[in-house]
Formats: C-alpha cells, structure tokens, sequence
C-alpha cells in the first residue's frame, strides 16, 4: 500500500469529515433549541414563541438536510477507502454504527418527516413531542458514533485473533466498550460543544435581526435563550475537556504531549499561551503560564508531565521501532484554537447575558458590539472543527490507538487515481452546496420574523401548505 | 469455511435480506416517484405535488439504507469491506446522486426563479434514477459473480461491474421501481397527474416484468449450484412470482384499484428481493476466482457481537416498524390540485390544497 494513497484516503475522510461536522453540531444544538421553543409555545400559548420557532425551525432544516447527506458518505467510506481497517475493526466498530441507524436515525428522521408535514395535521402535542424525538435523535446518534470513536482512542473489550493480515479485533464485553470512559468524556463534551453551537447560532442571528431594528421584543428573547444556554454549557464543556484532558494524560500520553508540544517529561509544567519558534525545542517568542498544564493534565501543582520524547521512548519500547509523533504543530495549534474559542465564547455569552440582564427590556447594545455577536457565530463552528482535528490528529500514527497503524488501513484494491478522482469530485461538490447552503442561510436568517396565517411572501413552505 | 446452517451466521444474513428488502420497497417508490416527478410533472404545482407525496418519507426511507449498510459492516465485515472497496467508483456516484436528491427537497422551495426550480427537479429525477439502476447493477453482480482475491476483495474495474447481465438487471430495478412510484403517484395524487401516473404504471409494469424475468433466466442460465445451495427452482420461482406481480400490478391500476396496485408492486419487489437472496445463500458475494466465494460464514463476525446485534433488533426494528408505520398512517390522504389552478399556464404557490 502506497503512503500516497493513504494520505490521500485520510485527506479524503479529513475533507469529508470536517465538512460533515460543521452542520452535525447546529443539528443538535439548534434541533434542542427550537425543541424548546416549540415547548414554550404550546406551554405558554405565546404566539410569539410559534413565530419564533417556525423562523429558527426554517434555518434548522436548510442546515438539517446538508447534514444528512453528507452523513451517508462517511459510513460509506470506511468500507470505502478503508477497507483493511473494516476488516480489522468489523465485529467490533460494525455495531454501534448499526445501532446509530437504528436506534437514532430512524427516529429523526422519521419525526423530522412528521414535523415538517405534520403541523396541521396533528395535534399540538403531538407535533411538539415529535421535535423533541426527532432532537433526541440527534443526541442518541452522537452517542453511538463517538461509541465507534472512542474505541478507536482507547479501545476496550476485545482481543486480538489471527495473525498477520488476518490479524482482527474480536469483541469480548460489549458492556465495556458502552462504559469507556473516554466515551463519556468524549460524548458530554461534543454534546455540550453542539448546544453551544447552536446557542451561539441563535444569538449571532438573533443580533443581526436586532441590527435590523425589527422585531426587537422577539428577538431580544432569543438572544438571551441563546446567550443562557452558550453560557452554561460552555462552562460545562471547559469542565468536560478538564476531565478529558487527564482521562488523555493517562490513555494517550503522545496525544497530551503534543497538544502542548513540550519535548522533556517535567515537574510543575508551564502552559505555553503562544510560542512562535521552530517548535524542535527552541521557541524564539513565547508566553508562558507556570504549572498550569501540571493542573490540566495532573490535577496537581508539581504534577508530571510526559513529555514528547518521553511519551515516544515508551512507545518505542511497548510497540517496537517507528516515529510515534503526530504532526506537532497541528497538534499545538488545534488544541490552542479550540481552548482559545472556548474562553472567547464563555467571555462573549456571558456579557451578552449580563447586558440584558434586565429582564423584558430590549438589548441595550450599540451597533459595533451587535455586529461582533454575529461575528461570533462563527467561533464555536472553529472551536469545534479545531478540537476535533487536534484529537484525530494527536492519534497518528495509530487508527486504533495502540492497534492498527493508519499507515495500514487503506484499501489495498482501490487505486490512488480513484482516490485522486473521488476527492476532488467531493470537493467540487461540497463547494458548491455550501455556496448555496450559506447564501440560504444567511437569505433565511435575515427574512422578517412570520406573522400567523398566512405565510408571508418569499417564505413559504411548499410542504405546510399541503397536508 | 462451513458452519451449522441453522445459526446466527443464517439468521444475520435473513435480517440483512430484510433490511435491503425494507429499503428497496421504501426508497424504491420514492426513487420512482423523484423520476417521474420531471416527466409526468407538467407544471410548478405538478412537480411539487410529486415531492410533497413522498416528502414526509424519503428521509426515513434512506434510513433504511444506512441500517442495511451498517449491520452488514457489523455482521459481515469482510462482505461490508469487499463489497464497497470493489465499487468504488459506483458507490461514488451513488453517493453525489443520493446528496443532491436529499438536498433538492429542502433547497427546491426556498428561492423563486424558473432556473433554480427546474435545476433541483433534475436533481431529484437523476439523483433518483441513478441510485435505482445502480442498486440492481449491484445486486445481479454479487449473483453474477466478480473476480475476487484469496482475501476477498474485488479484483476488477469500475467497467468490470457492467456485465451486459449486470446492466439488464439494473434496467429491471428501474423498470420495477418506476412502476412502483407510479403506483404510489396513482394513489397519493388526484387530477391530471394521477391519471399520468397510472396510464405510466400500466405501461412501465411490462418491461420490469420482462426485465426481471430475463435477467432472472440468464443468471439461472449460468448457475452452478454447489452443495449447501438452495435449489435454483426457489429464486427462479420467487423471481416468476415478481414477474406476475408487476404485471397484476398494472392490470390493477388499469382497474381503478391503486393501492390494491402498489400492494403488488411492493410484493414484486419483496419477492425480487427474496430471490436475490435465497440464491445467494449461503454466499455473500459470488467470486469467479482465483478466490473463493465469500460466504456467511467466511465473511462473518463472531458470535458474541451477533448475539448483541440480535438482542438489539429484536427490541428496536418492531419499534422503528410501529412508528414507521403510523407516519404513513398519519399522511395517508391524497393531495389535490385546487380549483382555479387547472391549467398549467396559471400556476400559484398557494394553491394546493388536501382533498
């Protein structure tokens, strides 16, 4: 197998997978939003509430179907351009993605159905409990595919049989791998990172509305739902990263090395903020935080810290010669941009909440601050792009940590010119539906917020209108 | 390899047989219906009618096929691995057709504008045809049989795929899902339209009668049964049975009877379906060497994640066929064409309305 085709498999899965994750987090966290809208509404009888829900229900699906179809090229693709791995991990990484279908998209989408269609054919109650089903679908699928991803970081309840290319990873306790502990860490902190994407969403639309001067009283809701809710589940995903950045310093040490790109294993380290240097060991500019990564990683002041050579010598020894050093500025920058966007978030949400903190009262914001609201959309979608690489990355050279080499996994009978074609074919495509799918989403986002019946021009639902 | 036939390896591999056999009677009509959404729809009104029949649906319906992909990932990973590395180039295309379908329902009505309408109705109707050809290029081929290596992976081209039978077969999934849309059309749909459909259903059930029956008799042709095979008179039978369908199927149509008409579209394909697999058994994918064939058994997972797997679907495939169900249950009136918008010529987007 050559390394060209296997690079060129992982920037195919990179492309697709990063593009697939940009609309999978405001999938979650917007579909739980409007699922509590939609709540308020039938609780309240507050026309207003409806109106809100319909205008954030339209953004919502226009972003639903992008990340449904590029849902299906991911689980194509491990068979796909990853076919030695399939083999490898079959009996094992197979199963939750069966049960994802199964138990999760089967419901969201079939609810979805029903709430697009169903709004006057069925009840309130029942219209409003199937955006809450087709929202917890959503959150169960996160939940089985970050089961598939955290075996692949930590696997557990399995053994190894055969040998050679025969060699596979067989399952021992199912239990086990539904109990992994760096998948629950991994599936509070993407769950809580989506809500706060789609919190973030909801308060840089609901700021541009404010720009525009209309609907003042509505949207001054929404932008302190949103700031509420990006409040405190950012909060909650900095605690979750805390316990999975010690959960990383036991289970993948290389991993917790590079995020910080420090080389010797050290006492009491510092956390680097910036380092601009050649990143061998000899930084020319850097801003430094003493002991703060001993306390990330350790819990500790004097904690130990494994450094990058440390961390390799001892892969070395347990898995024999090889460079067990991921790519270290991806790493370093990733888990920096993430972090970064994280305090960014925490800072801007829970200003936006403190300055409308008189409740009813409409934003008291100047033009200026409102429109870096709206700029701040696009954080949580960076922090979220920038974690995920950082973690996927920080896993090279293994596709199963500790298992299988990436460097083996790609599939032996596909030739690197259908890599080649296929790639660029998902690229052209994939820019071409996000030209459109932004230009809709900025179209939608800026529309007048709906009165009752009927539906004002331009924003009809060809679908509502009909059953 | 060999094993008990009365096993978990036989059972995972009915539950897969139900499983595509699920998606191709569900996607089947609206894959049907996305085609002839363009050639039946004469106007705005038409062609959104089209979509809205299968709107609440076609999402779900895809579903069905991520679940058969996944479980055959889960219990049959060499098939899952040989499988979609061998067509690769197919799949690939497969794929841009099923994102454009999917993202034509929602992107269609939100911008005015004769241009982009009518470009997400050729979306719909290509992303739909070509999926319903390739999945019958697909299944003839398993049957067929591709040059395998000793581990099981596909040894071919992408040309190597388009075995005249191979073409024949994927002209006998389109014929059958075209007639089953149109079935489906007939009786979601009032007004011109439906009569469109159903003089469409009583032309189209011939060729996927036809089409399904020689393909059926040019594979049984070249069929070699080893020991452990099932006879070939049961996938022959199984395949004359879907023949008979389609065509009591436009008989029935013809008869003003349209859901007793898609009730026998959909058995056709069910038994289509159920001839594909009773001749594969207990293979999964046929092999012309120099390997051998993968089979249920060669193929498989061990034991312990079929056992999983097991307990899983007994609880949650009767669940998602419940609720399934009562979606269908919920949106079953026919759409009408509202008074005043007869003609083509005055098309108005408000106009359509539940009988």
């Amino acid at each position: 197998m050559t390394p060209a085709k296997v690079l060129l498999s992982r920037w195919q899965f990179g492309v697709t997978i990063t593009y697939h994750f940009l609309f999978v987090p405001l999938t979650i966290g917007l579909g739980l939003l409007v699922a509590i809208m939609q709540v308020q509404a039938y609780r309240t009888r507050d026309e207003t509430w409806d109106r809100l829900t319909r205008f954030f229900g339209t953004l919502f699906l226009i972003n639903f179907a992008m990340g449904v179809v590029t849902g299906i090229v991911q689980e194509f693709q491990f068979g796909m351009n990853w076919s030695n791995y399939s083999v490898f991990v079959g009996n094992i990484f197979g199963a939750p993605l069966a049960f994802e279908g199964l138990l999760a998209f089967f419901l969201e989408s079939t609810f979805i159905g029903v709430w697009i269609f169903g709004r006057n054919r069925l009840s309130p109650v029942v219209h409003t409990l199937s955006i809450c089903l087709a929202s917890l679908g959503s959150i169960v699928s996160a939940f089985f595919i970050l089961t598939a991803n955290a075996w692949m970081q930590h696997p557990v309840g399995y053994h190894l049989v055969g040998h050679g290319a025969g060699r596979k990873a067989e399952l021992t306790d199912f239990w086990a791998i539904l109990r992994n502990s760096t998948l629950w860490a991994e599936f509070s902190h993407t769950v809580l990172a989506a809500f706060v994407t789609g919190a973030m969403f909801m308060l840089g639309v609901s700021a541009w509305q404010l720009l525009r001067g209309r609907n003042v009283a509505a949207f001054t809701r929404t932008a302190r739902l949103g700031a509420a809710v990006a409040l405190v589940c950012v909060v909650l995903v900095i605690v979750t990263g805390d316990l999975q950045a010690r959960l990383m310093d036991t289970q993948q040490p290389m991993k917790m090395a590079a995020a910080e790109a420090v080389y010797r294993t050290q006492s009491g380290a510092s956390f680097s903020l910036i380092t601009i240097g050649n990143l061998s060991g000899q930084p020319i500019f850097q801003i430094r935080i003493p002991h703060l990564l001993s306390l990330i990683a350790t819990l500790s002041w004097n904690g130990k810290v494994t450094g990058v050579t440390g961390a390799q010598a001892a892969e070395v020894a347990k898995y024999g010669p090889g460079s067990y050093v991921p790519v270290l500025w991806v790493t370093y920058w990733g888990f920096r941009i993430m972090v970064g966007l994280g305090f960014l978030i925490l800072i801007m949400s829970a200003w936006a909440l403190w300055r409308s903190r008189r409740g009813g009262k409409p934003f008291e914001l100047g033009r200026w601050t409102l429109w870096v609201l709206v700029a701040c959309i696009a954080s949580p979608f960076l922090a979220n792009t920038a974690g995920w690489i950082f973690t996927e990355m920080g896993r090279q050279p293994w596709i199963v940590y500790g298992l299988m080499k990436t460097g083996l996994a790609a599939s032996p009978s596909v030739s690197t010119g259908y890599v080649i074609g296929t790639l660029a074919g998902f690229t052209l495509l994939y820019t071409v539906l996000g030209v459109i799918d932004l230009g809709l989403m900025a179209r939608y986002a800026r529309q007048d917020l709906g009165g009752g019946e009927p539906e004002p021009a331009g924003r009809e639902r060809e679908d509502v209108l009909i059953y | 390899m060999s094993g008990p036939v009365a096993s978990l390896n036989t059972a995972w591999f009915a539950v897969l047989g139900f499983l595509w056999t699920g998606y191709f009677v569900l996607e089947g009509f609206d894959f049907g219906v996305g085609v002839l959404s363009l050639v039946l729809g004469r106007d705005d009104i038409d062609r959104r009618m089209a979509r809205t029949a299968i709107g609440p649906w076609w999402d779900g319906n895809e579903v069905w096929l991520i679940v058969a992909a996944g479980a055959t990932f889960a219990a049959f990973p060499l098939w899952y691995a040989a499988m979609f590395s061998g067509f690769y180039l197919a799949l690939f295309i497969v794929l841009v057709a099923l994102i454009v379908r999917g993202v034509s329902f929602e992107f269609r009505g939100k911008r005015d504008g004769a241009r982009w309408r009518a470009g997400w109705d050729w979306a719909l109707a290509v992303g739909s045809l070509i999926p319903a050809f390739a999945w019958g290029v697909a299944f003839t081929g398993l049957l067929h049989g591709l040059p395998l290596s000793r581990s099981g992976l596909y040894l071919g081209s992408f040309w190597g795929l388009l075995a005249p039978v191979a073409v024949v077969g994927g002209l006998a999934s389109l014929a059958m899902f075209l007639t089953h849309g149109a079935a489906f059309l007939t009786l979601k749909t009032t007004g011109p339209l439906a009569a469109r459909a159903r003089r469409a259903a009583m032309w189209l059930c011939w060729p996927a009668a036809a089409l399904v029956a020689g393909t059926a008799a040019w594979l049984a042709a070249g069929r070699s049964p080893s020991p452990g095979d099932l006879p070939t008179a049961i996938p022959l039978a199984l395949a004359g049975g879907c023949a008979l369908a389609f065509a009591g199927s436009g008989l029935l149509v013809w008869a003003g009877r349209a859901y007793a008409a898609f009730g026998l579209s959909a058995l056709g394909i069910v038994a289509a379906s159920a001839a594909v697999f009773t001749a594969l058994f207990p293979r999964v994918m046929v092999s012309t060497g120099p390997g051998p064939s993968l089979t249920i058994w060669s193929a498989a997972s061990a034991n312990r994640t079929l056992i999983v797997m097991t307990i899983v679907a007994a609880i949650f495939v009767p669940l998602v066929l419940a609720y399934q169900g009562w979606s269908y249950w919920v949106f079953r009136q026919r759409l009408t064409r509202p008074a005043g918008s007869a003609s083509p010529s005055c098309s108005s987007r408000e106009n359509v309305t539940r009988r």
